[in-house]
């Protein structure tokens, strides 16, 4: 199947992204990568927008809903947060959405920290197969795979598509 | 037949489902329990907010030996996990009305633990209600007999890694009443797998096993001499009964020979530290100046202590879960 | 004459030097003939032994049957059973009951229980002192008049060495054999295993050596002192052998047995925390068990069983609290003849240190010899027990070892048969 090409979906998600924070002005944005490759495309897009605030991550190994069938990440690496998420615009970045259940999983987990005042999601790329009714708000590329196909992304530098 | 508690502990994948000693457990096993303790902690070494991993799992403290200390570590832990945590005050209960421990175990079949945190006063019982209880019940040892006390045994690896960057090449010693200490003990086994180059035991006769050597340890009765070129200091609690038993004159003359100083903390390495299980005896094993001097880190463990015990309460919930899920590997 | 006719048997008796193939004859409760039939008589049964075994019966110089008082773990009935399906004629009972036997009423209940029960003989093990409280002298000569063939302290504690030297000095004037297990409470303190590596690691409390050997000196001394008849109950400790040897260089006539425990286990089995080797003597070190390999090897030290049954509830539990014993009659025979296949032990120093040497200390006959009353028992070395025995808790694992008593005879009767 046809990958799509990395940096060209991250510059299409950079300019979505732009346009839609021009549309809904939210004062002082900041953005939380999702742990590992969320966090990846997050950079690039501070890099890209030149977004005042620092990055910041969640890692959601203690929030997922699976642990009865899967267990505990032994590779958990902690979230990285400010103290306080009270009253902040967030926009949350994901490398793939397929079941929604990691943003799910990552919005939870955010509430944990305070009351945001609006979460928007961007996700790099949208891959359907929804089990709950979640939605990126902005989004590099669709794509669909194949049953029992997942994709994944590798990374820091350089960051590539992967099949699996 | 009765198995090996070290390999008892371990599900069919290699992944923790019971903790019952540090003993046989590789040192890529420790590193896991390390690093899982670790996320749980911030940067500076704060536990950080109250996770929902464990919710509506049912944790159960057996304490069979008192000990409020233990207990509550094991209780925030368990609520910083989101889990349900029930207290059995069994000392006072059942076994002092002539139940068997098999029976309080039977009794508490109904109660549908996920997990049961172990207190006894015998060696080997943690290893024993494992063995017992129904599977799918994690247990978790908090401490039986002369054997094991491996949560506060990772605990201390935990200290050291975070104050000396790790455990590998240090020189420690331990200081006091090893031929009593299940502490010293499970400490022993972890400073050798995660590649201490030395451990040193340190007391007179009467207080180290003769045999302490097999274990991998050194024995020095000459605390000055024990103290050259060492990393970690980790002195062990001295109970009064010590002093009954024909085992030790006096606090003072022990104080004399065995007391961590700060004259004596000066012969260790510049950049030691000084690390206790508790309570201390101030004036007994250590003087003031040196528990509360900063080279002491005991104060940081009791923090340690809830993220480790987060640690292997959440893995020994997820071997227990994936060993009943299927063979499928996460 | 009607005659009890055994086919072909392997007769093995060391101290007659018997060892060949052969056919014996027996009335009237006495083996009459070895190798061709008398005369007289005729014969009213045959037993093909096919080449099995025929020794002289064993003799166990320690028991610990639990009746009275104890029959959740055991009953004189199913021990004595037992016992003879392991090639035993005769079995010492421990006063260990309850009530303790330091009476004649509790020796006789006894003595009449191994009668009617009609399997191997019970030979009573009177209490050394009253309610082995270790502090005064129990009845000894009622006792010995009861039917005691000696008097034993059952591990329990002895006061002091005073009450020790007036207990010896007492047995002597009547020549009453003592039977005495060398333990030191003090030193044993609260020991649960043999105290070495392995208790170390286990954390677990040890008993050192020299709670045996500092008792056995003390023992050895005064029954010098005394004169006592002595035998010395279950050693465990290498040191222990030239220390009795010593003493018998000295002129002292005394003599000792071990535990097969003892000879077949290490403290290594107890890795694990497995309560059925938590047993008194405790196991010791490979280095220990070779030393009394040797001195059974040497003929200067008996066997015994030391079998000591328990109910499950007693093994059930975390090593320090379970109760010291094992259950050894079902697989004395598989044991004993693996240490001799494997030639850890030589057959006929076995066979000795089970039948000769302890009749010596009783001051009893053992043998195949005509005119004597026929205790023997046929040995199928090759079998394997058929019957799954259910698991106790308080027996080793010796599925799938051969070995068995095919047919018992106790005094002239025949007590097992098997097929």
């Amino acid at each position: 199947m046809h990958l799509p090409d990395i940096d060209a979906t991250c510059q299409a998600l950079s300019n979505q992204l732009q346009t839609y924070l021009e549309t809904y002005p939210h004062s002082n944005p900041m953005i939380i990568g999702i742990r590992t490759g969320g966090v990846w495309v997050a950079q690039h897009l501070i890099n890209t927008l030149n977004l005042p605030e620092p990055l910041y991550s969640v890692d959601i190994s203690f929030y997922r809903d699976d642990f009865n069938q899967k267990g505990l990440n032994p590779k958990v690496c902690g979230s990285e947060l400010p103290e306080s998420l009270e009253n902040r615009h967030i926009i949350l970045v994901d490398d793939v959405i397929m079941s929604g259940r990691t943003v799910r999983a990552a919005i939870n987990e955010l509430f944990d920290y305070g009351r945001p005042a609006s979460i928007t999601l961007a996700c790099l790329l949208d891959v359907g197969q929804r089990e709950l009714p979640i939605q990126p708000d902005v989004c590099g590329a669709r794509l669909t795979l194949q049953p029992g196909q997942l994709i994944k992304l590798s990374g820091p530098e350089p960051m590539t598509l992967n099949v699996v | 037949m009765t198995s090996d508690p070290c390999q008892l502990q371990l599900a069919p994948n290699g992944q923790l489902r019971h903790f019952l000693t540090t003993e046989g457990l590789s040192k890529e096993l420790l590193e896991e329990i390390l690093h899982t303790a670790n996320s749980f902690l911030d940067p500076k070494g704060q536990l950080i907010q109250k996770v929902p991993l464990l919710r509506g799992k049912n944790v159960v403290n057996l304490f069979f030996e008192n000990s409020t200390r233990t207990r509550s570590t094991f209780e925030l832990a368990a609520t910083r996990l989101s889990a349900d945590i029930l207290n059995l005050d069994i000392q006072r209960s059942a076994t002092s009305k002539g139940e068997t421990l098999m029976d309080t175990l039977w009794n508490l079949e109904a109660m549908h633990a996920d997990m049961f945190v172990v207190r006894h006063a015998d060696s080997g019982a943690a290893h024993f209600i494992a063995e017992q209880v129904t599977p799918n019940v994690a247990i978790i040892n908090a401490g039986d007999g002369r054997h094991s006390h491996p949560t506060q045994a990772m605990l201390d690896m935990l200290t050291i890694q975070r104050h000396k960057g790790q455990i590998e090449g240090q020189v420690v010693a331990i200081v006091g009443d090893i031929l009593h200490s299940r502490v010293a003990r499970s400490q022993i086994h972890a400073l050798k797998a995660l590649g201490a180059a030395e451990v040193r035991v340190v007391g007179p006769a009467t207080l180290l096993p003769k045999d302490i050597e097999a274990l991998g340890a050194k024995a020095y009765y000459d605390f000055s001499l024990a103290l050259r070129d060492c990393d970690v200091v980790i002195m062990l609690r001295l109970q009064k009964e010590r002093m009954q038993n024909a085992l030790l004159p006096s606090e003072s003359e022990f104080f004399k020979l065995y007391g961590l100083t700060a004259e004596k903390l000066a012969l260790a390495k510049p950049d030691a530290i000084v690390m206790h299980p508790g309570p201390i005896n101030r004036g007994v094993e250590i003087e003031s100046a040196v528990a509360d001097g900063p080279q002491s880190v005991i104060l940081k463990q009791v923090g340690y202590g809830i993220a480790v015990r987060m640690a292997v309460m959440a893995m020994a919930m997820s071997g227990q879960q994936t060993t009943q899920a299927g063979p499928e590997a996460p | 004459m009607k005659y009890l006719h055994i086919r072909n048997a392997h007769l093995i008796d060391p101290a007659r030097s018997l060892d060949s193939l052969s056919d014996v004859y027996i009335a009237e409760g006495k083996l009459v003939a070895i190798g061709h039939k008398p005369p007289e008589g005729t014969i009213e049964r045959t037993i093909e032994a096919g080449e099995q075994w025929l020794v002289p019966g064993f003799i166990d110089l320690s028991a610990y049957l639990n009746e009275p008082g104890y029959t959740q773990k055991g009953t004189i009935a199913r021990d004595t059973q037992a016992a003879a399906e392991a090639g035993f004629t005769h079995i010492c009972a421990q006063p260990h009951t309850r009530p303790i036997a330091d009476s004649s009423a509790v020796i006789q209940l006894i003595l009449d229980k191994s009668s009617v029960a009609g399997f191997a003989r019970v030979l009573p093990l009177g209490a050394l002192t009253q309610g082995l409280a270790g502090e005064q002298l129990s009845n000894m000569v009622s006792l010995r008049n009861a039917g005691c063939v000696a008097l034993s302290n059952a591990r329990f504690p002895i006061k002091d060495s005073y009450v020790l030297r007036r207990l010896m000095e007492y047995a002597a004037t009547y020549n009453i054999r003592l039977f005495i297990t060398p333990n030191d409470p003090a030193l044993a303190c609260d020991g649960v295993m043999h105290e070495g590596p392995i208790s170390t690691r286990l954390g677990l409390a040890g008993i050192p050596e020299t709670a045996e050997t500092v008792a056995l000196a003390q023992t050895l001394l005064l029954a010098e002192q005394t004169g006592a008849r002595l035998h010395i109950s279950q050693i465990s400790c290498a040191r222990s052998i030239d220390m009795l040897t010593e003493a018998r260089n000295r002129g002292l006539n005394v003599t000792a047995d071990v535990s097969l425990a003892n000879l077949c286990f290490t403290d290594e089995t107890v890795n694990g925390y497995n309560s059925r080797f938590h047993v008194e003597p405790p196991l010791r070190s490979e280095a220990d068990r070779q030393a009394l390999l040797a001195a059974v090897n040497r003929g200067e030290l008996a066997i015994c069983s030391n079998h000591r049954p328990h109910e499950i509830a007693a093994k059930k539990a975390p090593f320090a609290a379970s109760e010291p014993g094992m259950s050894l009659y079902r697989h004395f025979l598989p044991l004993l003849l693996q240490l001799i296949q494997t030639d850890e032990l030589d057959r006929n120093a076995a066979i000795q240190a089970l039948t000769e040497l302890p009749a010596r200390a009783l001051g009893l006959e053992r043998g195949l010899c005509e005119s004597h009353l026929f205790n023997a028992t046929l040995i199928n070395p090759s079998a394997l027990p058929s019957e799954e025995q259910p698991d106790d808790l308080s027996s080793p694992n010796t599925s799938g070892q051969p070995g068995m008593a095919t047919a018992t005879f106790v005094d002239g009767f025949q007590v097992i048969s098997s097929h």
